[in-house]
């Protein structure tokens, strides 16, 4: 098997894994950062949100090719301790409901909120569209998105 | 452990016991669920138990921390929060000096809880309070010994003793005392206006972990050695395995085994990935076992057994055939629901070890005891070989309550002989359900003189018809004569509890119902409402479940708050009161015309579930309600085809997402009685609601769900919005 050779949260990491396999299954059943979770495998679901190179994609999309030699950020490198503006408005606004979903969309706000520390509801609403949260929890998420980017700006 | 069939008023000594930790402090051992049964069977032998035999704990230690071992599953209902809170507002302690942990970690018995139904709070209240107040209770006897003084003279405040001279006593000074002292009875609860945690905002207890991405849920759990199992099923209900040729199977790097269960396959790899590519690639051949059935023939089945005349009949007073009879104008009509699946976001998984000595089990489930007791008896083991654990559950919404993942991985973990985990894919989630069922409705109203005279609900299902209670919720007891009729069809599909079983259309159907008949009787809409349950006051009949003044107060407060027939031009409104869960809710949708379409901007949702334990978790839960029930009524969708799901993965099957989710705007009734459901009670009235306003704004009313299935029925005509 191939090995693939990339940055998780800082650290160089190096894999023994097979071409086809997506990132998140690296991530979570080979070096055992399971914060980064699966809802759908196909694209559509927000779960598997990780940052590469600073930008929010779908880890169960990105095969290990398409990472090589990149930088990627998980929830659990995201700050040392839950201290990043994004995950304290998460904590204030207490949005999570199971809880499944929300690293992904922790990560995805992360992300939208560097490029657009100013943005209105629509921006938020279409930013945060490809985050399913089944407990529907969406109301919680705008507001800490909201209140993350006032941290932020 | 000695049982006795008996019912208990409440004993403390029956369910509590206590002793000094080795290291310091006390611990108070209690079984929460058993107590929280109404009817409970109690252990008699309070000598013989050990603390094995308990499933929650208090612990204070000599600093005075306290440690609450919750023993509740979480499904997101908060209750890991409220519970303990509940406790640490009568033992009278600082809400931000207790800690919160799961609390089974370290008995090797499985123990007795369950998440569903809206009802861990309801039967919780009581028993929770009265443990906080005993350990209390324990503390200040222990106190008072100390100063010889009367108990009755000391106080508590926030995990302080303090006696009439003045003095001070920490709870962790007395500790060692208290562990000594008989279980007094009859302690004292607090008056609720004396309520310091419940009722006050607390956060999530596991809001840290959760924002950081700690491995909290049971697709999380790893053990050493652990390997994974993805499973192949039959494709279509009312398949059969015929053979199976697993040679590419085998070839992957990666896999361990492959090995056939039943009618299933499962396939063994190092890692997920591995086992479910592995999986995709087994080339098995499926026959017909029984019909392949589709939602065309579901269709026309449901709608003649409406039409029909094979009923049983659940509940019927006066006589509605002479009603009808007599009546100068009939009102019925027919609404129609898919099956739905659950969709958890965490797709179902599990995890067994089966070893000649043991069975250990983990993951997310609802029902942990009997789902132990199932693989028990599946594998044919003693039941103290089997421990449970349970995790985080991404969702439940009552699939969870359904152990048939974590047999599957018992099954498999026995035949391989290795800890395995059985995880589901998005399509396995989908296409291998527990639904909820497809359900027609018929209701049939009488009208004399102006006045509803007869009210005729028919119901047929597929598998399996409204429970007991149902047919005691409104308008039972507000309509003379009045019938419940169900007739079901035993379908191959798999069906089950899915949140709000049942009310989760038929709420949906009566409200549009209740709407139409004032619209018939030329009434005001909510009028109609109230000068229905006016009917119920007074009633003698204690079948009725919902409490006529509890609804009326609702009803105004929504009125009020959602500013009903004061809109400005242009917002169209629909109105909804429901029970169910023993909750009392009304909701006001909100809907405006955009480029032609009905959007719904807006919810207003006032709740009575008694006393609000923790409103932070409440509103969330109320919101997520309300967002979840519009979701389903307007995209859920479910169709089958030759036994197969139509639909495997979020490219066909649409929930709900961000930008489709009106503002929410909960309402707490504020009164002081017992808290009920909550994470069931605002999903039913939402679609409802919705499909009032509808109609409000489009003049058409919609009678199926999912409601964007028919375009031609979410539309306004152009020439109105011109004109
Ligand atoms: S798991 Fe990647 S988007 Fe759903
Ligand atoms: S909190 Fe449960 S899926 Fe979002």
């Amino acid at each position: 098997m191939p090995t693939y050779q990339f940055k998780v949260n800082g650290e160089s990491r190096t894999v023994d894994v097979s071409e086809d396999m997506p990132l998140l299954w690296v991530l979570r059943d080979h070096l055992d950062l399971a914060g980064t979770k699966y809802g759908c495998g196909i694209a559509l679901c927000g779960s598997c949100t990780v940052h590469l190179d600073g930008i929010a994609v779908r880890s169960c999309a990105l095969t290990m090719s398409m990472v090589e030699g990149k930088s990627i950020t998980t929830i659990e490198g995201l700050s040392k301790d839950g201290s990043h503006p994004v995950q304290e408005a998460w904590k204030e606004i207490d949005v999570p409901q199971c809880g499944y979903c929300q690293a992904g969309q922790i990560m995805t706000a992360s992300a939208f909120l560097e490029k657009n520390p100013n943005p209105n509801a629509e921006e938020i609403k279409e930013a945060m569209d490809g985050n399913i949260c089944r407990c529907a929890s969406y109301s919680r998420i705008f507001k800490a998105v909201e209140l993350a980017s006032t941290k932020m700006a | 452990m000695t049982t006795k069939d008996t019912t208990i008023t409440f004993s403390r000594r029956a369910f509590m016991r206590t002793s000094s930790l080795a290291g310091g402090g006390l611990i108070i051992g209690f079984n929460l669920f058993q107590a929280c049964k109404p009817k409970a069977a109690a252990p008699i032998d309070l000598a013989s138990l050990n603390y094995n035999d308990f499933n929650a704990f208090i612990k204070i230690a000599d600093n005075g921390a306290v440690t609450i071992f919750s023993p509740n599953p979480e499904i997101g209902q908060g209750v890991k929060t409220s519970m303990p809170m509940i406790i640490a507002e009568e033992l009278d302690v600082a809400w931000s000096n207790v800690h919160v942990e799961q609390g089974i970690l370290d008995t090797h018995n499985y123990t007795r809880q369950v998440a569903g139904g809206s009802q861990s709070i309801r039967f919780g209240w009581e028993p929770l309070r009265q443990t906080g107040a005993t350990a209390r209770q324990m503390l200040v006897n222990a106190a008072a010994a100390r100063w010889g003084v009367d108990p009755s003279e000391c106080t508590t405040n926030e995990g302080v003793i303090t006696n009439a001279a003045g003095e001070s006593l920490g709870y962790g000074e007395v500790v060692k005392e208290a562990a000594a002292m008989e279980v007094p009875d009859n302690v004292k609860l607090k008056a609720i206006k004396d309520f310091k945690i419940i009722g006050k905002d607390a956060a999530n207890v596991d809001i840290d972990e959760i924002i950081t991405g700690k491995p909290l849920f049971g697709s999380d759990y790893k053990t050493p050695g652990m390997v994974y199992a993805s499973v192949m099923r039959p494709p279509a209900f009312g398949q059969k395995l015929e053979s199976f040729d697993d040679t590419e199977t085998r070839s992957v790097p990666g896999v361990i085994d492959v090995l056939k269960f039943g009618e299933k396959i499962a396939v063994l790899a190092n890692d997920t990935w591995t086992a479910m590519k592995a999986k995709e690639l087994l080339k098995a051949t499926w026959k017909a076992d029984t019909t392949l059935e589709s939602t065309e023939d579901h269709d026309t089945i449901l709608l003649g057994l409406l039409d029909g005349n094979k009923f049983e009949t659940l509940r019927a007073d006066g006589n509605v055939k002479k009603a009808f009879a007599e009546a100068d104008k009939i009102l019925e009509r027919t609404y129609e629901s898919p099956f739905l699946p659950h969709n958890c976001l965490e797709p179902m998984n599990f995890y067994a070890d089966v070893t000649e000595e043991k069975v250990h089990l983990a993951g997310p489930i609802q029902t942990p005891e009997r789902t132990a007791m199932m693989i028990a008896e599946m594998l044919d083991r003693d039941m103290n070989q089997v421990h449970l654990e349970m995790t985080r559950m991404g969702g439940g919404f009552g699939r969870r309550l359904y152990g048939d993942f974590a047999m599957e991985a018992a099954e498999i973990s026995n035949l391989a002989r290795k800890p395995i985990k059985v995880i589901f894919s998005r399509e396995d989630d989908m296409a291998d359900g527990i639904y909820r069922p497809a359900i027609k409705y018929r209701i049939k109203a009488a009208i004399k003189d102006g006045k509803v005279t007869g009210y005729h609900l028919k119901e047929a299902a597929i598998n399996s018809n409204m429970y007991g209670l149902i047919p005691n919720f409104f308008p039972a007891g507000a309509i003379e004569n009045y019938q419940v009729d169900v007739a079901k069809y035993n379908s191959n599909i798999t069906t089950g509890a899915w949140r709000a079983p049942y009310t989760n259309f038929l709420a949906f159907a009566e409200q549009s119902f209740f709407d139409e008949l004032a619209e018939t009787l030329e009434t005001d809409k909510v009028q109609l409402r109230l000068d229905l349950l006016q009917n119920v006051k007074g009633s003698k009949d204690d079948r009725i479940q919902y409490s006529p003044e509890r609804m009326e107060k609702v009803i105004k407060m929504a009125v009020d708050k959602s500013g009903w027939g004061k809109q400005p031009e242009g917002v169209f409104q629909g109105f909804v009161n429901y029970y169910c869960h023993n909750s009392h809710v009304a909701e006001v949708a909100n809907v405006v015309v955009e480029d032609g379409t009905p959007v719904v901007k807006k919810i207003t949702c006032v709740v009575d579930c008694g006393i609000v334990v923790n409103p932070l978790g409440a509103m969330n839960q109320a919101e997520g309600g309300v967002i979840d029930g519009v979701g389903h009524a307007m995209f859920g969708d479910f169709a089958f085809k030759d036994g197969e799901p139509q639909a495997k993965n979020f490219d066909k099957y649409r929930l709900i997402r961000m930008s489709e989710a009106p503002e929410v705007d909960v309402h707490f009734m504020k009164n002081e009685f017992s808290p009920t459901g909550l994470g069931e009670p605002t999903l039913p009235p939402a679609g409802g609601a919705i499909a009032n306003a509808m109609k409000a704004a489009t003049g058409k009313r919609l009678y199926k769900q999912p409601f964007t299935k028919y375009p031609e029925l979410m539309s306004v005509p152009q020439k109105e919005i011109i004109g």
